[in-house]
């Protein structure tokens, strides 16, 4: 069977089910496309050797009852993986092998699935371009030029790229619905307290959260049902019903209330994502929906809060570098002038940027002004959310204030490149699940996406409403190989 | 409020990352900027709002203080990069 890397994850899971196809062909497949797409990447370490031995073992043994029979899969670079480099796209753990594997990984391998390698990503997920990364930036596959966004760049350009069936990312202030949104891919942030964060590089651990990455919401769908479980190894992980999310996916989304939240009309929005936001409301009464306009009162103060609390979170979690236990070490006259020149020259330019503002704004006589403030200001965007779920089952709202943008366009200002997840983060600050789908093109042919945020643990109504959408919708990627010679 | 300097050098102390005079001056113009942004929030009164430090409302769940795994001293050193006999080797603490 040719084109075995265009197939969507259902069908690959269903033709291997029917020994239509063997996980051997499939995983060559997709390592032969791998191989022949170095340019965009998207990968920091391959394990594709591992990965066809895998591949031969399952074939000898199959079981054809897993979710992901023999399925190749490619994942971000922040989940630790069991002998296999995990650098979270840093220098300082250019060389660090975890003797340990993440639960959400760990749950892809249980359900059948096979490691490809570890997929490129902005360091320590603190970026929006996948250009932070010291293994390089990614480039996005629907053009040269253009970042794939960030923080799951890698991930979001394999998937799009077909390096990979699918894929998990993780979504800080937007990590998997930007670059879902910029490459045309659909990226699920779920419900914080969903998917465990056991084995994740941590960077602000109020609000990481793993999340799948797919071609289409039934992909997304059978992922999440995977990677979603309950795990003592995580204090944070909590323990609620999760659904059969593929087996319950339903178009039928007749008297779903749909808020449109009027202060994501943000000034200077370009009229092409205002128009995409119409079309969005359009397609969902056409479903069967109705829409009631709604009010996020907290919406502009969202990513001030993020850049207090995601720093001050990432500058205590990154504490841990510091050259004795793993990585990378400098040389140091003493312990302390080790510790320095280690986490200076270990950590890239917006890492350290970031740890400042933690240690700042946590730092004495600071605290009560900016974190404390923060977390009060955090409460108040939840509550938002809270009266809006009073009148509505959901809210739709644009990805992004615009498509992909070039690479090293917005490198050097900081501020800007922040204002990219101003409709991602106030979902992380609520704990709320939420999903980009593909809903068009702009005037220069780059994806554009569609955020549906849920109530916490709705992921199925949010998912059902996606599917629903993606019929209407009908998108296709402009992917034309350019980089395959 | 304007971070000088003076400011950075004691972030740079307490952060444990060292900079330089050029770099200094380059991250005392971006976190100006940054903060700058971020001060956006004085315009919320939230005296009587309480803080919230989880967006989970559940109690932390506490695990039993037992061993999950024995002899893996080797596995934990191993990513290490010094090491001497089981210990992290790191430059002399005591003269």
């Amino acid at each position: 069977m040719s084109d075995l890397t265009t197939q969507t994850l259902v069908k690959l899971c269903k033709n291997i089910k029917e020994k239509k196809i063997s996980s051997t062909e499939v995983t060559k497949a997709f390592i032969e496309r791998s191989e022949k797409s170095k340019t965009l990447n998207a990968y920091i370490t391959t394990d594709f050797e591992n990965a066809l031995t895998k591949a031969k073992q399952f074939d000898e043994k199959p079981n054809l009852d897993l979710k992901l029979p023999g399925i190749p899969i490619a994942v971000k670079d922040l989940f630790c993986t069991k002998k296999v480099k995990t650098t979270a796209g840093s220098k300082i753990l250019q060389s660090f092998t975890p003797t340990y594997e993440s639960t959400v990984t760990d749950n892809l391998w249980n359900a059948g699935g096979i490691l490809l390698g570890k997929l490129n990503c902005d360091e320590f997920a603190m970026g929006s371009s996948n250009e932070t990364s010291y293994y390089g930036n990614v480039q996005n596959p629907i053009d040269e030029n253009l970042v794939p966004g960030g923080s799951s760049g890698g991930s979001a350009s394999a998937v799009a790229a077909q390096l990979t069936p699918i894929t998990i990312g993780t979504d800080t202030g937007g990590s998997i619905r930007q670059p879902a949104s910029f490459t045309g891919t659909v990226g699920l942030k779920p419900t914080y307290g969903s998917c465990s964060r056991y084995g994740i590089v941590a960077f602000a651990s109020s609000l990481d959260q793993a999340g799948p990455m797919s071609q289409n919401v039934e992909d997304c769908a059978l992922l999440h049902e995977v990677i979603s479980t309950f795990d003592n190894k995580d204090s944070t992980s909590i323990n609620f019903k999760r659904n059969n999310y593929l087996q319950e996916l339903s178009k039928n989304i007749k008297g779903k209330k749909i808020g449109i939240p009027k202060e994501y009309r943000v000034e200077g929005m370009p009229k092409e994502i205002e128009d995409l936001w119409q079309k969005g409301i359009d397609y969902i009464k056409e479903c069967g929906a109705e829409v009631v306009d709604i009010s996020l009162p907290h919406t502009s103060y969202a990513l001030p809060t993020y850049y207090i609390v995601a720093p001050a979170e990432a500058s205590s979690n990154l504490a841990r570098y510091d050259g004795v236990k793993y990585g990378f070490r400098a040389e140091g006259k003493n312990l302390i002038d080790m510790y320095e020149k280690t986490r200076s020259e270990g950590f890239g330019a917006e890492v350290q940027r970031r740890i400042m503002i933690g240690t700042y704004v946590l730092s004495s006589g600071y605290y009560d002004a900016y974190y404390l403030k923060a977390q009060k200001v955090r409460k108040l965007i939840k509550n938002d959310f809270d009266e809006a779920y009073k009148q509505v089952d959901a809210i739709l709202t644009p990805s992004t204030p615009s498509s992909a943008f070039k690479i090293g366009e917005k490198k050097d200002d900081p501020v800007s490149m922040y204002l990219n997840d101003i409709f991602t983060v106030p979902v992380n600050l609520a704990g709320l699940p939420g999903i980009s789908i593909p809903a068009g093109h702009d005037a220069k042919g780059y994806p554009l996406g569609l955020q549906i945020i849920g109530k916490a643990f709705d992921e199925q109504n949010i998912l059902n409403i996606a599917y629903a959408m993606e019929e209407k919708i009908g998108f296709k990627n402009n992917i034309t190989d350019w980089w395959i010679k | 409020m304007t971070i000088d300097l003076k400011t950075i050098k004691h972030i740079s102390k307490l952060s444990r990352i060292s900079v330089d005079e050029a770099k200094a001056e380059k991250l005392a113009g971006d976190l100006n900027s940054i903060f700058k942004f971020i001060e956006k929030l004085n315009e919320l009164k939230t005296d009587n709002v309480e803080p919230l430090t989880s967006v989970a409302e559940t109690t932390l769940r506490l695990r039993g203080d037992e061993v999950k795994s024995n002899n893996i001293k080797e596995e934990i050193i191993k990513n290490s990069p010094k090491e001497n006999k089981d210990f992290f080797v790191v430059p002399k603490v005591v003269e």
